[in-house]
């Protein structure tokens, strides 16, 4: 059987998929509260901003990330249209290492303009020695692994996604 | 034990990222290659919904969201089936929806068509496939609207759906058009898929499915990824 081809999610997601975020009278089913920083006191932030081909921030993206490590599993979402400057922020916890690997959050990204979603990992700046030694950090020419790790401020991880040019984020095929 | 590898994306099927027709996609498409990488537990996993997520209209939306009547337009129902390439069902998956309202026009705020907004009609909808994959929704046909990429661009009937499926590599986002629709022909949207790909994205009229007196039937199945083996071979 064939696969359904994809389709972009368009400028008009918000009450349909994050609609208390952005104030619509319908229940949201995920957000970017992945773990309440009141009850986690490891809890950490990621955050970053999303850019097109002529450095402008991307007002309308859709941001989801997962995080497996066989201990938590965690899903967050967010719009990129809510935040003053334009940013995802999610409040979640660090994935712990699975099987010697560097611990990552799995991104997948959706905006008008996209007719296949992206996929992307959010890496940590704090972990130089595991990602020095990650299979999958290793794939990636070296000159373009730092667009995957998030570097570190506080309990802050921040990790800009650029859609194109010479920063342009390493997408994967997964 | 050996390992499952879910399939890549179907190229002759799906969309290239860069179509620049529809002209949002010139400075948002990734330009370099993606890289191909190893799936571990996170990409064989995804996120779990369940039926305790979903409110018991969330599936009808000509009642989820009414204030003082019922939405105005066309009754529809819309049914299918999940699956993945292997044609095995996906049970128990999310499908979240959201579209313009029969005149064409989106409650979201940006939407600036003059068209009128309708108080009983949100547009949003979601609920869980059964345990043989199937699902339904009742709703209003959604209208044709203009949009900017170029001259008289408008865009034809269409829902937009979301699906999570076995893990997230199966995750879809994609608009279920309607048979017949003229305006097909002229959506650089619809035309970025395919040519072999494109009927996939079209309902069937479903006379079976139709409800006398109350909704007409349309019938839309989905395919995600599959796999190189069926998952019960590692447990």
């Amino acid at each position: 059987m064939r696969q359904t081809p994809s389709q972009t999610v368009g400028p008009y997601f918000a009450y349909g998929l994050t609609p208390e975020q952005y104030i619509y009278d319908f229940k949201s089913l995920a957000n970017n509260l992945m773990v309440n920083p009141l009850d986690h006191e490891e809890a950490i932030t990621i955050m970053g901003k999303v850019f097109d081909g002529q450095g402008v921030v991307i007002p309308d993206a859709l941001i989801e990330i997962w995080q497996n490590d066989g201990q938590n599993q965690l899903f967050g979402r967010f719009g990129t249209g809510t935040d003053a400057e334009n940013r995802f922020i999610f409040h979640t916890i660090k994935p712990v290492s699975v099987n010697g690997q560097a611990p990552y959050v799995s991104v997948i990204i959706f905006m008008r303009g996209q007719q296949l979603h992206s996929y992307t990992r959010l890496y940590f700046s704090d972990e130089t020695e595991l990602n020095s030694k990650d299979e999958v950090l290793n794939v990636v020419p070296e000159d373009r692994r730092h667009t995957l790790i998030a570097k570190k401020k506080g309990n802050i991880y921040e990790l800009n996604i650029y859609m194109q040019g010479d920063n342009e984020t390493v997408f994967f095929d997964i | 034990m050996s390992q499952i590898i879910y399939n890549s994306f179907d190229r002759e099927v799906q969309p290239a990222y860069l179509t620049p027709e529809y002209k949002s996609t010139i400075f948002r498409a990734p330009q370099k290659p993606l890289v191909l990488i190893k799936q571990s537990l996170s990409e064989l996993t995804g996120p779990v919904f369940g039926d305790f997520n979903v409110g018991p209209l969330d599936h009808d939306l000509t009642k989820n969201t009414v204030k003082n009547g019922e939405p105005i337009g066309e009754r529809i129902v819309v049914h299918g089936k999940v699956m993945n390439e292997n044609g095995q069902p996906i049970p128990n998956t999310l499908i979240e929806i959201w579209q313009a309202n029969s005149a064409g026009r989106y409650v979201h705020k940006v939407d600036q068509h003059e068209a009128p907004l309708d108080p009983n009609f949100l547009g949003a909808g979601r609920c869980m496939t059964d345990a043989n994959g199937n699902y339904k929704f009742y709703t209003i046909k959604p209208g044709a609207y203009p949009w900017g990429n170029h001259y008289n661009a408008w865009r034809p009937n269409h829902i937009h759906f979301s699906l999570f499926g076995a893990n997230i590599t199966n995750r879809l986002v994609t608009q279920m058009y309607f048979p017949g629709d003229p305006l097909l022909n002229y959506d650089p949207v619809f035309l970025s898929v395919p040519p072999k790909g494109r009927e996939l994205l079209v309902c069937e009229f479903d006379l079976g499915a139709t409800e006398p007196s109350f909704a007409l039937g349309y019938r839309f199945d989905f395919v995600l990824r599959g796999h190189n083996q069926t998952p019960f071979e590692t447990l």
